[in-house]
């Protein structure tokens, strides 16, 4: 029977049988494309480095086309399909509004070379996205180059070096905690520098004692996110950036969690000076199969003129201009960043305003509060602090008395409609997982989740063999992965061989 | 707007079930300092047509110019049924396919994006996607470093100059050292004298000056010295030149916003990533591949994920998690659509139609090719007045006539480059002709 609120699970993935290739469905002479005939005297291309043959694309129709790929979309779970708990990646209603504007021809046809007086709209747009920004974070200015989060810590780890380099020092190391997103160590790798692991305490936090260790002369920054990875507000945070600050270091604040803390704290005051943003995450652009993102970097004052650019300023006339900022670091990206998911965010931030934006991050917390609340008891929340927007319960009890694994209550989870939270991370976390319920889901749907992640718990103890199998309602079972390394098949190419 | 759903009765009962008397308890815990007193300094939320005409006044700032403008973006043909499969909500609004069981529709389209990128290059694998071309240009210098334990990079001047600067601003931090070759009639010429041995050598084909390089003197540079050659390629003249893979280039990259994607002032757009096999194993970022499931059901996986950064950390190949993937998937729904006659038929107009205009074009006095080299559908010119003064002369009368070299290449004095697509009719390429002709005249 309906339920008032309605479903956020959904099983549209029952069933259906296995879709072909499109190297399978082709047929020499088959074709879909529809061109306007060459309207100008043809002459002989004598071209060098011609290629010979034809190229091995598929030929299908379009309606073969067509049911392809509706198809396969048909074999794959959605933010619009239901509820998609995945801690750290804040999987929230994505505004149908948002693609309106995206698809706006004079945004979505505007070439990047257009000159800035005929960009005015395309410069208004960075910059005001810009202003949010810097008001939701505290910071003066930003750039919208870097194409994704790791793109923007990589730009932050530069500007760092920038600034260092530019009072005469160099320095070799950043600080790192242990419950840190995989891209941070990655990120201090290609930016030249060693990354430092700082430890947490029994609490979820950064061991304050530990750091104080570890800071010296050689700390070009700290790294940080906060909420961190745990979903818990580090207490410590003005003692932690004025250690850092003390020995000549930076604060770098990785914005995967700002969807906490949106008007109700501020990194600027927190003692950060650099912050990137996922727009993708915060700012509900869509995540599109795992991307396009965007990274933007905000930076004090002090490292403002370091930032990569050129970036867009009114001149005295009011006319948009790019400008280059005195010490830049240089091109970030080959053009302007992700123009369209800035737009994107820009039109979400203005929907909201500084009232809803607010308002997003106190039920973003309000929500994951209130789930952590209904699943309390048949699993472990080893860090019981209260928690921002997301939290971190762990299947270590239930796995000792059952075997069942975080990774089994996941699957069983799928069958139930619902995607998985995040599983096996933070590292410091035995049987992780993570939630991250977002502000766009409903009483009712927390409530339904819950009720599945407990029946779950109930299931472990008698009936580990079902849980052991899941999911089955869904187009594929369990994968063999290792499989899939030990005979790559990458491409389709391979079978001809 | 609000895009929550909670009632005032929900978060009373929310409230009450954790323990709280008001939302401003949930952050009771947080240090006095850090707090945010009164509201942020933003403009009020507004209503959805309020938030409809304020994005098109945004919008109507912008000038609808026909665009003569390339450089690695290029004003195709879009077909509405690619836009439209590409924009189906489930590829939009999916996460990374870490979940493969709820995944496999965004695995099996990666996949086949994988293996079409690899049927135009001529190359063995592809990965599903870096950022864009000069991140992608990034990439391979930076595999070709783990890959050589060598820290010099030799990269053409014709290599587009954003390309450049954007592997330059982050060798920088590592210690590479960037050396460029000379453009000698239009096409690189390979210093066999530079600062080596190169870690690897970086050639544009076509260039960023619309000369088609040679591939035999680019590879032999890098292979002679033990170095990867890497190829940024136009990936619409796919159906007429010879594929990177065919010509022994290591790794090919390009831009593949050409494929499947709108402008968008250049971004979102893709890299186009793909290697030969020895090097599968330094790919940067995501790989799909296949196995069978538990009950030996076909199932697609991310695969090789030792690589990446959530597992590798500060060892991992690259730092990149995020990608462009619906741009991957549009990549491939139009090069389905194009087909082999279609994705030929495109680089052939284009070519055609560049011939055409570079034919009449210099006939203006004063306006001659920049360079002898053989093009396909991106040339350039010499003006006998300012690039930039034509680029605003002429976007006043609804053209973008191209892009001003003058900056980036000032030996060419003053250089224009000038790119053709099939979109652009007989009509337009004569209007063009027309006004400069008569811009020159004026200036």
């Amino acid at each position: 029977m309906p339920k008032p609120g309605g479903s956020a699970a959904s099983s549209p993935l029952v069933g259906g049988s296995e879709e072909p290739t499109l190297k399978e469905i082709s047929i020499p002479g088959r074709r879909a494309w529809s061109l306007t005939p060459l309207d100008v005297p043809e002459i002989e291309l004598d071209l060098p480095e011609k290629s010979e043959g034809r190229v091995a694309l598929p030929e299908v129709s379009e309606h073969d086309l067509v049911m392809h790929y509706t198809r396969l979309s048909h074999r794959n779970f959605a933010v619009d399909l239901g509820a998609y708990p995945l801690g750290s990646c804040t999987m929230k209603y994505n505004p149908k509004v948002c693609d309106w504007a995206a698809e706006h021809p004079a945004f979505r046809d505007l070439h990047p070379a257009t000159p800035e007086s005929s960009a005015q709209g395309a410069l208004a747009v960075l910059l005001e996205a810009e202003r949010f920004l810097c008001e939701i974070t505290g910071m003066d200015r930003a750039t919208f180059q870097p194409p994704a989060g790791a793109s923007g810590e990589l730009t932050g780890l530069l500007l760092m070096r920038a600034y260092h380099e530019d009072k005469g020092e160099e320095r070799s190391k950043i600080l790192i905690p242990d419950a840190a997103h995989g891209t941070n160590p990655a990120s201090v790798t290609l930016g030249g520098y060693e990354a430092v692991e700082v430890p947490s305490n029994d609490r979820g936090m950064v061991d304050v004692e530990a750091l104080r260790g570890l800071v010296d002369d050689q700390v070009a920054g700290l790294m940080l996110t906060n909420p961190n990875t745990l979903g818990l507000f580090e207490e410590n945070i003005v003692e932690i950036a004025d250690i850092v600050h003390e020995a000549g270091g930076l604060v770098y604040y990785d914005g995967a969690n700002l969807n906490a803390i949106m008007g109700v704290a501020k990194p600027g005051s927190m003692g950060f000076d650099i912050v990137h943003s996922n727009l993708h995450k915060t700012f509900a652009t869509p995540h599109g199969g795992g991307g396009p993102g965007a990274g933007p970097v905000a930076v004090h004052d002090v490292l403002v003129p370091f930032l990569p650019g050129p970036l867009p300023e009114a001149d005295e006339e009011g006319v948009l201009r790019w400008v280059m900022p005195a010490k830049s670091i240089g091109r970030v990206h080959g053009k302007h960043g992700n123009f369209g998911v800035v737009l994107r965010a820009l039109t979400y931030m203005k929907a909201l305003g500084g009232d809803g934006l607010r308002r997003v991050s106190e039920r973003a917390v309000l929500n994951a509060r209130y789930l952590e609340e209904l699943i309390r008891g048949p699993y472990d929340l080893p860090y019981d602090s209260p928690c921002m927007h997301e939290f971190v319960a762990s299947a270590k009890t239930l796995k000792k008395s059952t075997g069942i694994r975080a990774m089994d209550i996941v699957k069983a989870l799928m069958d139930e409609g619902f995607h998985a939270p995040t599983v096996y991370f933070p590292l410091i976390v035995d049987e992780a997982l993570m939630m991250e319920p977002t502000e766009t889901q409903s009483m009712q749907t927390m409530d339904a989740l819950a009720n599945a992640l407990l029946s779950i718990a109930d299931r472990a103890a008698t009936e580990p063999d079902a849980l052991h199998a899941a999911p089955v309602n869904t187009p594929v079972g369990r994968p063999d992965e290792a499989s899939a390394a030990r005979h790559l098949r990458v491409t389709w190419r391979s079978d001809d061989d | 707007m609000d895009f929550t759903p909670h009632t005032s009765a929900d978060i009373g009962e929310m409230l009450s079930r954790v323990g709280l008397a008001s939302i401003a308890d949930l952050f009771g815990h947080l240090p006095e300092r850090v707090r945010v007193v009164g509201d942020l300094d933003l403009p009020a939320g507004i209503s959805e047509p309020e938030l409809v005409a304020a994005i098109t006044a945004l919008a109507e700032r912008n000038d609808d110019l026909v665009c003569f403008a390339g450089g690695g973006h290029y004003d195709h043909y879009l077909p509405p049924t690619v836009r439209s499969l590409n924009m189906r909500t489930e590829f939009v609004t999916s996460y990374t396919p870490y979940q493969p069981e709820v995944s496999q529709g965004v695995l099996q389209a990666l996949f086949e994006y994988q293996s079409m990128v690899c049927a135009i290059t001529g190359m063995d694998v592809a990965n599903a996607s870096v950022y864009d071309g000069a991140g992608a240009a990034l990439e391979a210098v930076n595999v070709a470093v783990a890959a050589t334990h060598r820290n010099v990079i030799w990269v053409s001047e014709a290599v587009g100059p954003q390309v450049r600067q954007t592997i330059a601003t982050f060798a920088h931090a590592r210690g590479i050292a960037i050396v460029e070759h000379p453009i000698v009639a239009g096409v690189t010429h390979w210093n066999p004298d530079a600062v080596g041995p190169p870690a690897a050598v970086v050639v544009a084909q076509p260039n960023y000056l619309g000369a088609i390089e040679s591939y035999g003197s680019a590879v032999e540079a890098a292979h002679t010295r033990g170095a990867l050659a890497i190829a940024v390629v136009d990936p619409m003249t796919l159906g007429l030149l010879r594929a990177p893979g065919e010509a022994g280039v290591d790794i090919a990259i390009a831009e593949g916003q050409p494929l499947g994607g709108p402008l968008t002032f250049g971004g979102p757009g893709v890299g186009l990533f793909a290697v030969t096999e020895g090097l599968v194993r330094r790919l940067p970022g995501r790989l799909v591949g296949t196995t069978t499931d538990d009950n030996g059901r076909l199932a697609y996986v991310l695969t090789l994920r030792a690589r990446e950064q959530d597992i590798r950390r500060e060892k991992a190949s690259s730092n990149i998690c995020t990608n462009q993937s619906l741009n991957a998937i549009g990549v491939a729904i139009q090069l389905a659509w194009l087909g082999p006659d279609g994705l030929t038929e495109v680089g052939r107009q284009s070519a055609q139609k560049a011939r055409y205009m570079a034919a009449r074009l210099t006939t203006i006095d004063g306006v001659e090719l920049a360079h002898p080299a053989a093009y396909v559908r991106e040339f350039a010119i010499t003006l006998p007045v300012a690039p930039a003064v034509v680029i605003d002369a002429m976007a006043k009368e609804g053209i973008l006539a191209g892009i001003d070299l003058s900056a980036d290449y000032p030996e060419l004095g003053n250089g224009l480059l000038i790119a053709l697509t099939e979109q652009r009719t007989k009509e337009e390429i004569d209007a063009y002709i027309a006004l400069l002709r008569e811009v020159i005249a004026h200036a």
